[in-house]
């Protein structure tokens, strides 16, 4: 199965529909509950990551019945040093934005933490993509 | 790893019913339809929370309770009585005129419930749990609605008894101290709403094994307040004989738990409000807080369906009693509770609650998939406008009924309408359809 979420950048106010949208599906599908906070949990953190930094992104998500796959294509202004921002507190997040109590730096670790796989690419002035694999077994 | 159904204390009547809908609207867990002219309750989605008894205009929907005569079986004869019942009283009738008034009544111990809070303002100040944000388990409506809505969060309900519990293992290692068997004594709670007697009778419940019997409040203020007439307020000048604390008192109103949780906490009432939160708590849109006081009606139980007071001024009597409470020093209201406290710590856990989701198309991941395909498909021909006529609360309800086996895709009004154009379906055929949703009288 797959599904499609266009994400506008700065957004806030919509940030995390997709995450409860896919929420829904997985509920609908029997998926276990900790195995749905897993991949809600990553895939709030790289939907705000797309709202908070980049200019319009898109999440392309493909269920089958061993695993889902996430797949998110962000326009804007990539990542120039990936392993700094993969590192636990490291933020480029605005004062705003961390105002608004997002920011943190806890997000990209914090998506591979809950991952089984994850694969990051990304190109400065560009753009990021990011796949995430949880399996369901 | 999932239980099965509920015991359920809401009832529709089918003979009162008229199949208008109503509660199949304002149902927040989508969990009524209408067939046959009448309102029909899907028993693994229902919370009791009572909503539809509130909403129903011809009172066709019941809240099941015991016999009162049943007390009688019993020599010794306890209710425990919710502080939001004196609260259903104007301030003039003493709270010490009511307890007698239920003495008169026919029962022998009268005690509130209250004792023992203390107990649960240590547990709250330093939780054993580690999930956060822990969610009281207070009430049990709120409890079923994260069991059947929101499975992922039954880990954060504290693992704790409530007061009414507490007040009833209280009274009952009391009475057994004193030497009377525990088959003479019949414990009674007053409830003022249905999933307290829902969680009562269900045998999954730890409550269950503490009580004898439920009674509606509704049906027990009409008793007092008919012997308070009869006997013209002589008692009224009483003074109060079990004095309950500020906080014992307060417990059952909103902030009455939150504002002794250690950290940051939130109360938050009224089930429309508390799915909302739990929405957004799930998609973990909210961190960093540590308590949530969840109540499935607005005001907490001085709003419980079967209230007869006004909820505000139920909770102004209430606040005013706590206003009023002399401290005696020592912290606690009730020195029985010191004695006992060790004996109700012990008792005062309760079973992990288990998931029980109501949203899977289906228990095999691949036959859900195919459901959730044909129900896509089927939303597309659907035209969204959630009007209800089908007997199902929207087009996605509808969509999942029939992909469950729970529908037709003809119930729809709108496709009724393009089948008779195409001359696919007569309408005789759409007569018929609409006969079997809301019965042949409203059609004739």
């Amino acid at each position: 199965m797959h599904f499609e979420y266009k994400i506008k950048g700065g957004d806030f106010a919509n940030a995390g529909n997709a995450s409860s949208q896919v929420k829904k599906i997985l509920k609908q599908l029997n998926v276990d509950h900790l195995l749905i906070k897993r991949v809600v949990v990553s895939l709030y953190e790289a939907e705000v990551n797309i709202v908070a930094h980049a200019l319009e992104g898109i999440i392309k998500v493909d269920i089958d019945a061993e695993k889902i796959i996430l797949r998110l294509e962000d326009k804007g202004p990539g990542i120039p040093d990936i392993p700094l921002a993969m590192k636990e507190g490291y933020s480029t997040a605005s004062p705003e934005v961390r105002a608004m109590g997002f920011g943190a730096g806890m997000g990209l670790s914090n998506i591979k933490k809950n991952a089984d796989k994850f694969n990051i690419t990304s190109k400065v002035e560009v753009g990021t993509q990011l796949e995430i694999i949880i399996y369901f077994k | 790893m999932e239980s099965g159904y509920f015991h359920h204390a809401l009832e529709i009547i089918e003979d009162i019913c008229i199949g208008c809908s109503h509660c199949m609207t304002v149902c927040p867990t989508e969990a009524i339809r209408v067939k046959q002219g009448k309102a029909k309750l899907f028993e693994d989605r229902c919370v009791d929370c009572g909503q539809c008894y509130h909403h129903c205009p011809v009172n066709a929907i019941r809240v099941a309770h015991d016999d009162f005569n049943d007390i009688f079986n019993f020599k010794y004869r306890v209710v425990v009585v919710p502080t939001v019942f004196i609260g259903q009283f104007p301030e003039e009738f003493s709270t010490n005129l009511i307890y007698n008034t239920l003495h008169e009544l026919g029962f022998t111990h009268v005690i509130e419930c209250g004792p023992g809070v203390e107990l649960l303002m240590e547990a709250y100040s330093s939780p054993v749990q580690k999930a956060r944000p822990l969610i009281s388990s207070f009430c049990p409506a709120i409890v079923r609605l994260i069991q059947v809505k929101f499975p992922s969060l039954v880990d954060n309900v504290t693992l704790l008894k409530a007061p009414l519990d507490i007040a009833a293992l209280l009274i009952k290692k009391k009475l057994t101290d004193s030497g009377i068997p525990e088959k003479e004594t019949g414990i009674f709670y007053i409830t003022p709403c249905a999933a307290q007697i829902a969680a009562i009778k269900n045998p999954q419940d730890s409550t269950s094994s503490l009580f004898n019997g439920v009674i509606n409040m509704d049906l027990i203020y009409n008793k007092v307040y008919s012997q308070l007439h009869k006997n013209g307020k002589k008692f009224s000048q009483q003074p109060e004989r079990l004095h309950l604390s500020k906080e014992e008192i307060e417990w059952t109103l909103t902030n009455g738990e939150a504002v002794h949780a250690k950290g940051r906490s939130l109360a938050i009432d009224e089930i429309h409000n508390v799915i909302d939160f739990l929405e957004k708590l799930e998609n973990e849109t909210i961190s960093d807080v540590d308590f949530l006081e969840l109540r499935a009606c607005d005001q907490s139980c001085a709003g419980g369906i079967l209230g007869t007071a006004n909820r505000f001024l139920t909770v102004e009597r209430l606040r005013n009693r706590g206003a009023n409470v002399k401290s005696n020093g020592n912290g606690h209201s009730n020195d029985e509770i010191i004695q006992y406290a060790g004996f109700i710590k012990k008792h005062l856990a309760t079973e992990p609650i288990k998931p029980q989701s109501m949203l899977k198309l289906d228990e095999d991941m691949l036959k859900a998939m195919n459901k959730m395909k044909q129900a896509s498909e089927i939303m597309r021909s659907l035209p969204g406008v959630d009007c209800g006529i089908c007997g199902t609360p929207g087009c996605s309800a509808l969509a999942e009924d029939i992909v469950r086996g729970n529908g037709r895709i003809e119930q729809c009004i709108f496709i009724q309408r393009r089948k008779e154009q195409t001359g696919t379906q007569s309408l005789r055929d759409s007569f018929y359809i609409m006969e079997q949703i809301w019965g042949r009288d409203k059609l004739e």
